[in-house]
């Protein structure tokens, strides 16, 4: 448990996968205009990465790995498989979604198959891989990266509700600023660097 | 006789490097870069900026990988069913992106172990999956492979613009780790304007915020603002 809260405290503040790795900016930029939407890709994408995350953690471990099913080193299939993993998933969350809230479907609408490429993603399995972390540690760190992604996106989303009322240069206006801020986002999230999530588990 | 005669008609009129196939090439460059008209691409690489070395490495990378996946895309995509194209694409990309972390694994490791997962992450990059659906699905292979370029080195001229303003500012250099380093400016000899002896730059200091990923925000978010300048159409594309 100590491990869990250390690791995701970590990846969903100090370590933020928007603010400081740049993973999934793409989708960011582009869905951040109103706070709706954006909330619910934000819970998709914990979802997605909540989820991806052990399974690769599996099959990485025990398909791909030397000491694996197949007994050989099969690393060089990493991408195509995590990516293939991936994609079906996402496919289930669509569908998921689709049925129970139509509405948040109808909101989202392109975003949600382009989860798929959303370098959040399949960044998180490549860092849990070159991390070497375990299984517990893997899911805290799908679940606490996709918190703190969905802790940027919700954040730039509402600071841009607000801004649409300023006086912004015209050549800055929406894509410009958005850059901008968050820059300055990720300076303040820096602070939080100082926090030491061994603390919380004594 | 007749098929051969229209062929040739067809060749004719598609030369193979005519003003289309330019304008291909370089358009991507300005009024359609994929960064910062398009917003494809962001996601993968801003990371890498810090220095101009991967950065090059990573553009040559990128645009390996979109022009070869054009082509191969555009070559099948009649064969394509429309449902699972986004999984026929996503395997095309992610082999070729094995092939070139593999290549430069052993070509240069140093840089490879910098890229780290920057590599993979192209996969996902959303300019290789936006050209691959905007341009590759309806096109011909050689005009794809053409689009795949122009976008790869618009892709790439952003990136290294970024990575020369922050890697002059935060380290006081030009392509360091590679074998051309130039030091510009530091606080000993070996830099060509040294601050412990120069009279005009003594109060120099490499600018630290540069080296920190905010600060390739801070650049694009500029380099935005002055190409909307520029060119006041792009202004509220978006």
């Amino acid at each position: 448990m100590g491990d869990f809260l250390n690791v995701f405290i970590k990846t969903a503040f100090v370590e933020n996968m928007i603010l400081s790795y740049f993973l999934g900016m793409c989708s960011y930029l582009a869905v951040s205009k109103s706070v709706k939407t954006a909330l619910g890709l934000g819970i998709a994408v914990i979802f997605v990465l909540g989820i991806t995350m052990p399974m690769n953690w599996l099959i990485n471990e025990y398909l791909l790995k030397e000491t694996g099913f197949f007994g050989m080193d099969l690393t060089f299939l990493r991408f195509i498989l995590f990516i293939a993993v991936i994609a079906a998933l996402v496919q289930l969350v669509e569908m998921v979604v689709e049925k129970f809230s139509p509405s948040l479907y109808n909101a989202l609408g392109i975003f949600l198959p382009l989860i798929t490429v959303n370098c959040a993603i399949l960044g998180g399995s490549l860092f849990m891989i070159s991390r070497e972390l375990d299984l517990t540690k893997s899911v805290a760190f799908g679940l606490g990266g996709g918190f703190g992604w969905f802790l940027a996106i919700v954040a730039l989303a509402a600071i841009r509700e607000k801004i649409q009322y300023s006086n912004v240069p015209p050549a800055l206006r929406g894509l410009g600023m958005a850059f901008i801020l968050t820059g300055l986002m990720g300076m303040a999230f820096m602070s939080l660097m100082g926090i030491d999530p061994a603390a919380f588990t004594k | 006789m007749a098929e051969i005669l229209e062929k040739v008609k067809i060749e004719e009129k598609e030369p193979f490097f005519g003003p289309k196939e330019k304008k291909l090439l370089l358009d991507p460059l300005m009024d359609i870069n994929p960064i910062t008209v398009q917003i494809l691409g962001v996601c993968s690489a801003l990371a890498i900026t810090s220095l101009v070395y991967p950065s090059i490495v990573m553009a040559i990378s990128v645009t390996l990988v979109t022009a070869f996946s054009n082509f191969f895309t555009s070559l099948v995509r009649e064969y394509i069913p429309k449902q699972v194209r986004m999984i026929v694409q996503l395997v095309i990309i992610a082999t070729l992106v094995t092939i070139v972390e593999l290549g430069l694994k052993a070509l240069n490791f140093p840089i490879w172990k910098q890229l780290s997962v920057y590599i993979g992450l192209i996969i996902t990059n959303c300019i290789v999956m936006g050209r691959l659906e905007a341009y590759a699905m309806a096109n011909k292979p050689w005009r794809s492979f053409l689009d795949g370029i122009g976008n790869g080195l618009g892709y790439g001229a952003i990136l290294v613009i970024v990575a020369i303003i922050r890697e002059i500012l935060g380290k006081g250099t030009l392509f360091a780790g590679s074998p051309v380093e130039i030091k510009i400016i530091g606080n000993n000899a070996t830099y060509l304007i040294d601050t412990t002896t120069s009279t005009m730059f003594g109060w120099y200091a490499n600018n630290n915020l540069m080296v920190l990923p905010a600060a390739a925000l801070f650049i694009i978010g500029i380099l935005i603002w002055i190409h909307r300048t520029i060119n006041p159409k792009l202004v509220d594309i978006s």
